[in-house]
């Protein structure tokens, strides 16, 4: 069948539909990671969003489902180049066909991925409808123009609190505890529970409605806070919870979202990029070494670096291409923020090390 | 960290000779590191005794020494020179070896000189089995159950503990020689013995055979602060098994989740950390089908055919790159030269697939065995891009100029099923053939893959490719179904031929169907950045990226595809300066090519890369494009020259000498008018096309004839036949593939072979020098020692030789560059071969006399003349020096095939010595070839009847040199009769010790054989293999044998001098 892919700058591309046949308008984002697209389409960071996937073979190791980075897939709508019809790897229980059809995500196969991620890298990421019907482009624009991403955070977000010790999401059980974390799950991946899980901590993770005061209450070794989905700025009650953890002496490690929302909750200002980060090769460099990491990024906002204040914190990490923030430590507090992802999936582990770093943070 | 102060001058160590397992890509490596040392204001000096390479050129190094790759000689250059640092890590593992050797005796220290890019810590800790095992067991990665052995007892003992089969892998060795897998005792006493005599230090890793396997490697970079990135990963289609120079190799990997690209990657990266490499590093891995159980397979800690690969795949220069960090810089500081946004920190992303396929040189050495093992035999191999896996296969299938544009091999459609199956078993260069006739025989993927261990990912890609197949021969071409051929790539002539239409029709249909090809750009970042190298691959049904509009006039240079024998890097070098010298004059220049190991690929180099098939369609989808003003053709080789007449239909204007003059040089009796015209004679022949034909010609010019199809580079096919059985046996091998030509038979001259090149304007003739073989016709120019200039030509000769080829480039009306070998018999001058375009030795003569011919002839080629150039028409002085090009093989690495020197090339590469005097020359040109002797003083000399004559002498020259000489019964007889004193030997059959056990003694230094020509006796060949499989020197022409003793006579390594070829 096919299926249209319309921008709001009226550019269309036609391709053959995907996953479920629905329709949807969403905001239109380019992932460069070449591996790993059953863990992008599981991140709830994509939440109100349609991947561009600019590897052109998509699903060639078919679907591993322990790699799912959470229960369900977020994004609205996927694109790919090319679906292959012969998934083939020893773990592989289903097609990416069948499980966008599971989880009911239309998407779109067959078009020029390439020439769709330089109309958003040249104009910046915009909004698309992606359809099945016949449509009248007039008609269709000034819906696609309105489309805006927003209450994400509470989309992905649990319900109610949750505690995990090694032994789960698939952790050795013979661990032993020696920390107690509060995760606040803005939009977690599993993987930062994970990491943590791995490295000997029982964790206890926070939907997005918590008190900070219940949080402080528990008395944790540390606090992390997630990476999630949307624009921070929208989170008002979030930031205002935060700014009461950050008032608490409570080691914090936080990470994408995290690390913006901890920002705003300190006075900072983040703003809008014009087509984000989002893959597998950025590089990012840590102040204090110059070490430089390459790290798995999902964000399309940005901690503004002129909005700093010094005495509050500095840059830990800048993106290598772009001089962009991606990383703050706070002054005179165990803080420590991350706007790229250790945790990876998809990704290099490069950066894991920081989990440690936070597990020496509360041990300090 | 900024760069390091006290490097000032560089010391750069190329690889040598081309031979298979180190070839070109170490000329692109090297080059591409000079370039970038210099840009950092170091003085480089460069030692490379490869004269046919880039990189030896005086504008790429400071100071240019092509010297035998010997530690003695780099200890004469380091002494000259005076260099703070040595690069070891460009000049793949022959580099490294010399540099090892200079530190560990202290040399270097003495010197003050410091290893710069590497340790020879990391080298060891990389290099030697054992501490390499060692380093891995410490840092918990795994390898192979395995042992380092010094005898074959040793290996016998360990496997018994870990059971069959083995795989055995000698040190410090090229391309794997002497390695394999052993299946039983036998084989392993077999490859264990032959690995142990190719092993520099004796030494052979015995460990668990995990044939089978992915292969999958990762091309890691670091910095000297820890900083680590991969540049790209690699997954063989074919497993474990097969050395990963000859698999058919697939950038990205295809069928790895994250979770296993990530634990490869960290793996990687943790490896590159432990060993403290700073710069390059290639890492392969073999990862388990059906778990997460992976094993490190080997790690080389320097630039590699796969980091030439991994550059030209991901657009990631690594060897520069390389050479940056040696100087001191981090990732960070060394800026992305595509993005030129970005950094060498950063990993690239691909939005293509990219396939390698290895160019084996089978075609050459019919009676080789194909078998592909862990020990390399590939001379080349092609790279191709395209947006989907089945694509890029195709593309590259016909890159290979095999013959083959798809996935059908004529040899195997008459065969039963059962027999398919069974060759499916068969690991050979065709297996991927045999995989797509399986599928068209309905057997299942389980099957194929059962047998084959190809993952079944590909083996439904191929199926893909077989199900169009069967659409294109059964459906009317639709919109659809040609949009559909067109995505995965099928050429018109393939989907014309299975459709019953004319290419042509196939073409228009296409057209009226707006079905063109559009080309993408290779920008390291899928995108994510505005890239501005103008680097392009072709797709169909995608967004043409290609700005074509430009203020300057275009000229496409079309470059020489694969490395392969009679077609090498030669043909780089000569596309390489003609598109500088273009781009010097003001024009845009287009370079269109497909092997990814050589410098014309390298995005820096033209204006804009197409990185393509040289076939006439891939070659007119980029005529579409950019309409160029004119093609250059002469550069490339016979690759090239053979676009021609498509190039002239599509409206291009050929540069230089005119098609019509390019093919009366071929077309015998096009060529014999001229001949008549110019008074000048050459050997009686004729033309022939059936075996009856070739019969009756030979016979009546008398034996021995010379056979040849017209039309071929490097004497593909040529024979000489003395008996009409040859006649009949060769026709039968050249007509395996139908001859649009017809097959030349000619009366063989056995005289003297001269050869030269001359850049001609129209007018006037320029002729650098003259070159004389050492070897008398009758082996390949290529194969023959050259010698320059001329030694023992008479002044008449001379004359001759340069009113001929005057005369003979006018009649042609060449415009560039034309190449003729004579025959010099009876103070007669003869023509055997014109060549309008350039040839083999126009890099070696350019450098030994200092005139850049390719620069010349590129600028006579635009209208200027030899005159306004500043040049003096005619032969041109003698250089002070004299220079000899020596032949380089790679017999060893081709089990089965036959050593014995003929008309047909069989070299891989070659190199040079150079020196005042003419015995120093040739004492240098052996030493570079790695002959280095005497050793034992021990020899074998057998010789048929009618060269007998000529061996007193050789075996007495030998025996004054203190040779002590074994012959068999014949030979014996004859020397003894002429008071030589030699030690007669039993012939193979008879009883022992024979001729094979003495070379078995490992006392024999030498073998001299002088086979008869078309000689097919088992002894003379058996011998031969034997000596090159223990490593012994091996001569089949009694010239050669005369050089060697000239040179051996002479031997004094105490004056030697080294020269700088800048200075000439």
């Amino acid at each position: 069948m096919k299926a249209y892919l319309i921008l709001e700058d009226g550019t269309v591309f036609e391709g053959e539909s995907i996953g479920a046949k629905k329709e949807v308008i969403s905001e239109i984002v380019f992932n460069t990671s070449m591996t790993g697209y059953l863990e992008v389409l599981t991140d709830p960071s994509y939440a109100g969003q349609s991947v561009v996937m600019t590897y052109p073979l998509i699903g060639n190791y078919g679907v591993c489902l322990s790699d799912k980075e959470s229960v369900k897939a977020w994004p609205d709508a996927f694109i790919v180049r090319e679906l292959s019809r012969m998934p083939s790897n020893f773990r592989n229980e289903m097609t990416i066909e069948q499980f966008l059809e599971n989880n009911d995500i239309p998407g779109i196969a067959g078009i020029d991925t390439r020439a769709l991620t330089k109309i958003l890298r040249n104009k910046g990421t915009m909004n698309g409808m992606i359809t099945t019907e016949n449509y009248n482009i007039d008609y269709v624009i000034d819906a696609i123009k309105k489309y805006s991403v927003t209450g994400v955070v509470k989309k992905v977000s649990r319900d109610s609190i949750k505690r995990y010790v090694p032994g789960d999401l698939g952790t050795n059980s013979k661990i032993d505890v020696e920390k107690e974390v509060a995760v606040i799950d803005v939009g977690t991946k599993n993987n930062i529970i994970r990491c943590l899980l791995k490295r000997g901590c029982a964790v206890t993770v926070y939907p997005q409605n918590f008190k900070a005061n219940e949080v402080i209450a528990s008395k944790p070794d540390g606090i992390m806070i997630t990476n999630g989905p949307g624009d921070p700025k929208e989170c008002v009650d979030v930031i205002a919870q935060i700014k009461e953890l950050y008032n608490s002496d409570i080691p914090i490690f936080a990470i994408c979202l995290g690390h913006q929302l901890m920002a705003l909750a300190t006075g900072a200002d983040t703003k809008k990029m014009k087509y984000g980060h989002r893959g597998a090769n950025h590089p990012v460099k840590d102040l204090e070494t110059n070490r430089v990491y390459i790290s798995s990024q999902n964000h399309g906002y940005v901690v503004d670096e002129v909005s700093l204040d010094k005495n509050v914190c500095v840059p830990a990490f800048v993106n290598v291409n772009d001089g962009t923030i991606e990383g703050l430590k706070y002054i005179g507090k165990n803080i420590f923020t991350v706007q790229f992802h250790p945790e990876a999936c998809a990704g290099p582990r490069d950066s894991e090390v920081l989990f440690e770093r936070f597990i020496k943070m509360m041990e300090d | 960290m900024p760069k390091l102060d006290y490097i000032k001058k560089v010391l750069v160590i190329g690889s040598g000779p081309i031979v298979i397992g180190q070839a070109a890509e170490f000329d692109y490596a090297g080059t591409q590191a000079c370039r970038s040392l210099k840009e950092e204001g170091v003085e480089v000096v460069l030692i490379n005794s490869n004269p046919a390479t880039i990189m030896t050129d005086k504008d790429i190094a400071d100071k240019v020494y092509i010297e035998p790759l010997d530690p003695s000689i780099v200890k004469k250059v380091i002494e000259k020179e005076k260099p703070d640092s040595i690069l070891p890590t460009l000049g793949g593992q022959a580099a490294l070896n010399i540099a090892m050797e200079l530190e560990e005796e202290g040399y270097l220290k003495e010197q003050n000189v410091k290893l710069i890019g590497t340790t020879s810590l990391t080298i060891k800790k990389a290099e030697d089995r054992l501490e390499f095992k060692k380093t891995m067991e410490k840092i918990g990665e795994p390898c192979a159950a395995s042992e380092v052995v010094e005898t074959v007892e040793d290996a016998i003992t360990f496997t018994n503990t870990i059971g069959y089969p083995v795989v055995v892998r000698p040190a410090y060795t090229l391309g794997g020689s002497g390695g394999g897998i052993a299946h039983d005792e036998e084989e392993l006493r077999d490859i264990c013995a032959n690995g142990l005599r190719l092993s520099r230090v004796s030494q052979c890793l015995i460990e668990r055979c995990i044939a089978g396997w992915k292969e999958i490697e990762y091309e890691v970079m670091r910095d000297s602060n820890g900083n680590c990135i991969t540049v790209c990963n690699m997954e063989n289609l074919d497993p474990v098994g097969v050395h990963t120079g000859d698999s058919i190799v697939v950038a990205p990997s295809q069928t790895l989740s994250d979770k296993e690209y990530q634990m490869l990657r960290s793996a990687a990266l943790n490896i590159i950390d432990e060993l403290k490499i700073t710069g390059g590093c290639n890492v392969q891995f073999a990862l388990h089908p059906t778990s997460f159980e992976y094993c490190v397979i080997e790690v080389n800690p320097r630039v590699s055919r796969s980091s030439a690969l991994a550059s030209k795949a991901t657009g990631y220069p690594i060897a520069k790159v390389a050479a940056k960090i040696a100087l001191g810089y981090t990732l960070d500081e060394i800026p992305n030269a595509i993005t030129k946004k970005t950094y060498a920190s950063f990993e690239p992303a691909l939005d293509y697939v990219v396939v390698k396929i290895p160019r084996l040189p089978f075609d050459k050495f019919i009676k080789a065995s194909r078998k592909l093992t862990t020990q390399m035999k590939a001379t080349g191999e092609v790279m191709s891009i395209c947006t989907n896996f089945e694509g890029a296969l195709m593309k590259a299938i016909r890159s290979l100029e095999q013959h083959i544009d798809w996935l059908d091999n004529a040899e195997y459609k008459e065969l039963p099923d059962e027999e398919i199956v069974e060759l499916l078993e068969r690991i050979d260069d065709r297996r991927i053939f045999v995989v797509a006739e399986a599928i068209r025989r309905g057997i299942s993927f389980e099957k194929i893959h059962n047998i084959t261990k190809i993952d079944l990912w590909f083996i439904d890609k191929i199926a893909i490719l077989v199900e169009t197949e069967n659409k294109l021969r059964t459906n009317t071409l639709t919109k659809e179904l040609l949009s559909e051929a067109k995505r995965l790539e099928f050429p018109d002539n393939v989907i014309a031929m299975l459709n019953g239409m004319t290419t042509n029709g196939v073409k228009e249909l296409r057209k009226s169907f707006g079905l063109t090809a559009s080309f993408k750009m290779v920008d390291t970042c899928a995108a994510e950045f505005e890239a501005s190298t103008p680097y392009y691959y072709s797709c169909y049904g995608s967004e043409n990226e290609v700005k074509s509009d430009s203020d300057r006039k275009k000229i496409m240079v079309l470059g020489s595809g694969p490395i392969r024998i009679g077609q090498g890097v030669e043909f780089d070098y000569c596309s390489v300066h003609s598109v500088w010298a273009l781009e010097a004059k003001g024009y845009e220049t287009i370079i269109v090519n497909n092997n990814p190991e050589t410098v014309s690929t390298d995005f820096d180099v033209a204006n804009k890369l197409y990185f393509e098939p040289l076939t006439p369609e891939d070659v007119e989808n980029i005529v579409d494009i950019e309409k160029p003003d004119g093609a250059v053709v002469q550069f490339g080789g016979q690759t090239a020259i053979k676009l021609t007449e498509a190039l002239l239909k599509m409206g291009v204007k050929i540069l230089g000498t005119s098609a019509e003059n390019v093919d009366a040089a071929e077309d015998r009796e096009l060529f014999d008018e001229i001949l008549e015209q110019c008074k000048i004679p050459r050997p009686a022949g004729k033309t022939v096309f059936t075996t009856e034909e070739a019969l009756s010609a030979a016979n009546e010019l008398g034996y021995p004839v010379l056979v040849r199809p017209s039309y071929v580079l490097g004497g593909q096919g040529m024979q000489i036949a003395i008996s009409d059985e040859d006649i009949t046996e060769f026709m039968s091998i050249i007509n395996r593939y139908t001859q649009e030509h017809p097959i030349l038979v000619d009366k063989y001259l056995m005289g003297k072979e001269v050869e030269v090149d001359a850049v001609c304007d129209g007018n006037d003739i320029l002729i650098p020098g003259i070159m004389e073989h050492v070897e008398r016709a009758g082996i390949h120019s290529g194969d023959s020692i050259s010698v320059y200039p001329a030694q023992s030509l008479s002044e008449k000769v001379q004359d001759m030789l340069v009113d001929y080829t005057g005369k003979l480039a006018k009649s042609l009306h060449v415009i560039g560059l034309i190449n003729i070998q004579f025959i010099v018999y009876n103070e007669q001058v003869y023509v055997i071969e014109v060549n309008p375009r350039s040839s083999r030795t126009v890099p070696y003569i350019s450098k030994v006399t200092g005139i850049p011919i390719v620069k010349l002839a590129s600028q006579v080629i635009l209208g200027a003349s030899i005159r306004e150039l500043g040049y003096k028409p005619g032969l041109q002085k003698k250089s002070d020096y004299i220079a000899i090009k020596m032949p380089v093989f790679s017999f060893e690495k081709l089990r089965g095939a036959e050593i014995s020197l003929g008309p047909e090339m069989k070299s891989t590469g070659e190199c040079l010595g150079i020196a005042k005097d003419f015995n120093e020359a040739l004492y240098k040109s052996f030493l570079g070839a790695g002959i280095k002797l005497p050793k034992h003083k021990k020899m074998i000399l057998t010789v048929q009847d009618n060269e007998k004559y000529e061996c007193i002498s050789v075996a007495k020259r030998f025996k004054a040199l203190g040779y002590e000489i074994y012959s068999t019964r014949g030979t014996y007889k004859y020397l003894k009769e002429q008071g030589v004193d030699v030690v007669c030997v039993n012939k193979i059959e008879q009883a022992s010790p024979t001729l094979l056990d003495l070379i078995l003694g490992h006392e024999i230094d030498l073998v001299i054989d002088i086979p008869r020509q078309g000689e097919h006796s088992k002894d003379g060949f058996l011998i031969r293999r034997l000596s090159i499989e223990t490593g012994v020197t091996c001569l089949t022409s009694i010239d050669t044998a005369n050089a060697l003793l000239t040179s051996l006579e002479h031997a004094d390594m105490s004056h030697l001098e080294v020269i700088d070829i800048a200075t000439i």
